[in-house]
C-alpha cells in the first residue's frame, strides 16, 4: 500500500493507522505478494462488544462460513491478529481497553467497524447521551465500514471483500445478484 | 574414514530430509485440521484460496512471515527468542530415529526411543521459558499448567513404553517393527492392548492438544504461553505443535501398529507406515473438534488416579507374564 511507505511519523494512531516502517528492500512483487497473502488470510481478534458480535459469530458457522475466504482463525491475542472487528457499542469505559488492544496489535493491522454503533453511536446518539462513544473512529483509525443494526453476516462478509480490495486494490470474489423485493 | 564420511552424507541428507517432512506435515496438517474442523461444524472450512482453500496454510506462513516481530516491554529478549527455537529444533532431531520403511530410517540408532523420549521433553522447557520470559500473567500461568501437565502425562507415556520394551528387550525402533512382522496378529496392539489406549490418551497430554490444551486454553489465559508472540515467533511454535503430533503418532505405530508393516505379509513399506501416522492424526484432530476442554484438576485426575495406576498395573502385569 502506498500509505504504508509515505508515513513516517512515529505514533500509532496516524490517520492512515496501519503503518509499518518502510521496507528495507522494496520490490513491487514482493510487496505485492505479501499484500495478497495478507488479504487472503485476515485473522480476526477474539473481540465482541454487543449484538453485533453474535452477528459476527453467525458469519464463522455454518451458513455463511468466512473459513472459505481464510479468515476463520479467530486470534485470542491482539498480537497474533490482522483485523479488529469492532462488533458493537463502544462505552466511554470500554473507550481505553479498545485503544489499547488496537496498539497491542502488530502491523499492518486493520479495524472493520461493525454495526451503526460502532460507526456513529447509532441509537445511542441523542442528546442525553453520557456514555457511548459517537463512532470508534474518533478513537482509532478505521478502514472499513459495516453498517446495519446489526448488519446481516452477509454484509460483514462484504466488508472483509472490501478491505481485501483496499490492500490489493482488486476485488477477488463476485459481485452478489440484487434480490428483487 | 570413508565409513566416516558415509555416515555423515547420510545424516546430512536425513537432517534436510526431516526439515522438509516437518515443512509439508506442517502445511498438510494445518489444511487438514481446518478443514476437518469444518466439515465436523457443517461447513467447508477453506474453500476460495487455491482449489478448495489448498493454497491457504502456504499464505497463512507467508503472511506470518510479513507480519510486525515485536519483543514485549520489560521481557528477556534473549529467552524470550531463544523459545520458539528450542521447541522446534528437537523435532526435528525426533524425526531421525523413526523408521518409516526398511531403508528409510534417518540414523538407525539402538537407543532410538530413548533419544524421541527425552527430547520430546524439551518442549516442555521451551514453553517454559516462552511463558516466564514475556512477562505476561497469561503467558505464565499458561507456562506453569504446560509444565505440570506434560510432566504429569510423561509417567503413565513412560510406564506404558517401559511395558513394550520389556516384551521386546530393545529400545530400537527398528528392531521393535521388525518383531511385528507377518501379520496383523503380530501387532503388539493385540498383546499391549491397555498400554496402547494409555498411550493414546497420553499422547494427547504430551503434545498440549484439545481436549487437554489448557496451556493455551482461549477462554481462560488468553493464548496461553505464546500470547506474547507474534509473526514466526508465533508461527514456529504453531509447526512444532504439529512436529510433535507427527512424531507422537509415528512412534505410537512403531510401538502398537507393527511400523511399517502392513497387515498382511509381502506389503511391507513405507505406505504403511504413512497410513497408520495419518490415520492416527486425524484421529487427534477429529478428538479436537468433538470434545470441549477439561478442567485442570479434572485434566491431572484423570491422570495420576487412572493412567498412572492402569499403567503400572499392566507394566506389573507384563513383568509377570514374562516371568512366567
Amino acid at each position: 500500500m502506498a500509505a504504508q511507505d509515505s508515513v513516517v511519523q512515529r505514533d500509532l494512531l496516524t490517520k492512515s493507522g496501519n503503518y509499518m516502517d518502510p521496507p528495507l528492500v522494496n520490490m513491487k512483487l514482493a510487496q505485492d505478494i505479501f499484500d495478497v497473502c495478507r488479504s487472503m488470510s485476515l485473522w480476526p481478534m477474539t473481540f465482541g462488544l454487543a449484538c453485533c458480535a453474535i452477528e459476527m459469530m453467525a458469519t464463522g458457522m455454518a451458513r455463511f462460513d468466512m473459513a472459505r475466504f481464510g479468515a476463520e482463525v479467530f486470534r485470542p491475542s491482539p498480537r497474533q491478529s490482522d483485523v479488529m472487528i469492532v462488533a458493537g457499542t463502544v462505552t466511554k469505559k470500554m473507550a481505553p481497553s479498545v485503544v489499547r488492544l488496537y496498539e497491542q496489535m502488530p502491523g499492518p493491522k486493520w479495524v472493520i467497524a461493525m454495526g451503526n454503533c460502532a460507526i456513529s453511536g447509532g441509537p445511542f446518539k441523542i442528546k442525553d447521551n453520557y456514555n457511548v462513544i459517537e463512532g470508534v473512529d474518533t478513537l482509532i483509525p478505521v478502514d472499513v465500514y459495516v453498517p446495519g443494526c446489526p448488519p446481516r453476516p452477509e454484509g460483514l462478509l462484504e466488508g472483509f471483500f472490501q478491505l481485501q480490495r483496499l490492500i490489493t486494490g482488486k476485488r477477488w470474489w463476485p459481485v452478489a445478484a440484487e434480490v428483487e423485493g | 574414514m570413508s565409513a566416516f564420511v558415509q555416515q555423515l552424507l547420510v545424516l546430512i541428507v536425513a537432517a534436510v530430509a526431516a526439515m522438509i517432512w516437518l515443512g509439508i506435515n506442517a502445511l498438510v496438517w494445518v489444511y487438514c485440521e481446518r478443514k476437518f474442523a469444518g466439515h465436523i461444524q457443517r461447513r467447508p472450512g477453506p474453500f476460495e484460496v487455491g482449489p478448495h482453500g489448498a493454497l491457504q496454510p502456504l499464505i497463512d506462513g507467508l503472511k506470518l512471515m510479513g507480519k510486525q516481530l515485536l519483543t514485549p516491554d520489560n521481557a528477556d529478549a534473549i529467552l524470550y527468542w531463544l523459545a520458539p527455537i528450542l521447541s522446534m529444533l528437537p523435532v526435528l532431531l525426533l524425526f531421525l530415529p523413526i523408521p518409516y520403511g526398511p531403508v528409510l530410517t534417518g540414523m538407525d540408532v539402538n537407543l532410538g526411543l530413548l533419544l524421541i523420549l527425552a527430547f520430546s521433553s524439551f518442549n516442555g522447557l521451551a514453553v517454559l521459558l516462552a511463558g516466564w520470559s514475556s512477562n505476561n500473567k497469561w503467558g505464565l500461568l499458561g507456562a506453569a499448567r504446560a509444565v505440570s501437565q506434560t510432566v504429569a502425562y510423561e509417567i503413565p507415556l513412560l510406564l506404558v513404553v517401559l511395558a513394550v520394551t520389556f516384551m521386546t528387550g530393545t529400545l530400537s525402533l527398528t528392531e521393535i517393527t521388525n518383531m511385528q512382522a507377518g501379520h496383523i496378529g503380530n501387532w503388539f496392539i493385540w498383546k499391549q492392548p491397555l498400554a496402547f489406549l494409555i498411550f493414546l490418551v497420553a499422547m494427547f497430554g504430551e503434545t498440549n492438544r484439545a481436549p487437554f490444551d489448557l496451556a493455551e486454553a482461549e477462554s481462560e489465559l488468553t493464548a496461553g504461553f505464546h500470547t506474547e508472540y507474534s509473526s514466526m515467533g508465533f508461527g514456529l511454535f504453531f509447526m512444532a505443535e504439529y512436529g510433535y503430533m507427527v512424531v507422537m503418532c509415528s512412534v505410537c505405530s512403531v510401538l502398537f501398529l507393527g511400523g511399517y508393516h502392513g497387515p498382511f505379509p509381502g506389503v511391507d513399506g513405507w505406505w504403511w507406515m504413512l497410513l497408520k501416522t495419518f490415520a492416527l492424526l486425524s484421529f487427534m484432530v477429529w478428538v479436537r473438534w468433538t470434545y470441549p476442554r477439561v478442567r485442570f484438576d479434572q485434566l491431572l485426575n484423570i491422570n495420576w488416579k487412572w493412567l498412572l495406576p492402569l499403567a503400572t498395573f499392566n507394566l506389573l502385569a507384563t513383568a509377570l507374564i514374562l516371568k512366567l
